[in-house]
């Protein structure tokens, strides 16, 4: 009888609040506000750790935990990574068999430009992620592309991110409702709930990032995709963005989508963007 | 004559027996069902989340899992949360292990039965 009385009130409250939520958002549905939106989510973060430095979210669980911190720039005089960015050096400055070079599909050679990935195609009405721009700059040049999960896409992009650390996110939305409407799938993508285990992207970044699962921590979804790729001790090896949101969505026991697929396009777009001005950080490690 | 006279009583004697021993060890047998489910971490995997006595490397998401039989006194309370705690709590991180079918009803059930005994 108690506990049919609780679940009374709670659904009762969660109508309520559901209700509250949903009513003001009917009238700002027809215009989506991603400056707002960016300003929110990072306040969000800045107000719930008070004491983390804003550039310091880049850093992941570690601007989380000190104990962590310290274990990692310790790592850092010899980062795991260290391989992959020599290998993509190598790959960058190698020419392709018709002797042109990445250098030439990218603004500025490729070099410090990894702040304005992704970006929003106009032509092709779609978002361009790093990943996606790389691979397309491959077959554009007669070479067979990479897999978006494995070492050398993460290579590639772990050089350009490390030519490029410092510099702070810089994407834009331009003013095209498709770009607008690309932004606000990533944003729905990001906070639905999905898989058996009924998680969504924020349910841990935004709701939990600190607090710990078994012995890891959960990292501020706030500048998640500045430190990316990633060198992870748990898988053994390089992680690229595509990696990463395929490996959540396997950890909660959902179907994940194929690499690249537009709505982890539009996610990437969604967490960058409200990431910008803060500085890229990548390569990273992480546990 | 008198064996047949004696043998009620025999299985009188033996259903009191039965009665007393054996919910006992069944209900043993479902506390040790429940605390392997609970820490396993492709069933109930509730360490990941919560400290439980007895358990390595405890999450701290949730909170501490001891006292509960004080807390929740109706054993169906605990099975609900378990089952389903989305419905009392729509923001909570746990997940729905009865409605998304990670557990059964019964593994659910012997789960509660570990919990109480926290």
């Amino acid at each position: 009888m108690k506990a049919r009385t609780a679940l009374l009130l709670g659904s009762l409250s969660a109508a309520l609040v559901a209700f509250a939520l949903t009513s003001p958002r009917v009238v700002a549905a027809d215009k989506v506000d991603s400056v707002a939106d960016a300003k929110a989510f990072q306040n969000f973060f800045f107000q719930k750790f008070p004491d983390v430095k804003h550039e310091d979210f880049v850093n992941g669980p570690y601007s989380m935990n000190a104990d962590m911190k310290r274990q990692w720039q310790e790592k850092e005089e010899f980062p795991p990574y260290e391989f992959a960015l020599d290998a993509g050096k190598e790959m960058f400055s190698t020419p392709f068999k018709n002797g042109k070079t990445y250098a030439d599909c990218f603004p500025n050679g490729g070099i410090g430009i990894r702040q304005n990935y992704p970006y929003f195609d106009d032509k092709e009405g779609k978002v361009v992620t790093l990943e996606l721009a790389l691979n397309r700059c491959r077959e554009a040049n007669g070479e067979a592309p990479y897999s978006y999960v494995k070492d050398e896409m993460a290579s590639l992009t772990a050089y350009m991110a490390f030519t490029s650390r410092g510099k702070l996110m810089d994407i834009k939305i331009p003013d095209d409702p498709r770009a607008l409407a690309a932004f606000e799938n990533g944003k729905r993508y990001f906070y639905t709930r999905r898989g058996q285990l009924n998680f969504s992207c924020a349910s841990c970044h935004v709701q939990s990032p600190g607090e710990r699962i078994r012995a890891e921590i959960l990292a501020p979804a706030l500048g998640i995709l500045n430190a990316m790729p990633i060198y992870r001790s748990e898988w053994s090896g390089m992680g690229t963005t595509s990696r990463r949101f395929i490996t959540c969505n396997s950890q909660t026991r959902a179907v994940p989508l194929e690499p690249q697929a537009d709505e982890y396009r539009d996610v990437e777009y969604f967490l960058s963007y409200v990431a910008n001005g803060l500085p890229i950080s990548g390569p990273g490690a992480r546990p | 004559m008198t064996a047949f006279s004696c043998k009620p009583a025999l299985l009188v004697a033996l259903a009191l027996l039965a009665g007393t021993a054996a919910p006992s060890a069944r209900a043993q047998s479902a506390v040790a069902d429940g605390e392997r489910l609970a820490f396993d971490r492709g069933k109930g995997n509730c360490l990941t989340c919560h400290v439980i006595k007895g358990g390595d490397l405890p999450g701290t998401i949730g909170p501490e899992l001891k006292d509960l039989k004080s807390k929740y006194p109706d054993r169906n309370e605990l099975f609900a949360i378990i089952f389903d705690e989305t419905k009392r709590n729509p923001q909570t991180m746990m997940p729905p292990f009865g409605r998304n079918r990670i557990l059964t009803d019964q593994e659910i059930s012997a789960i509660v039965d570990f919990l109480q005994t926290l």
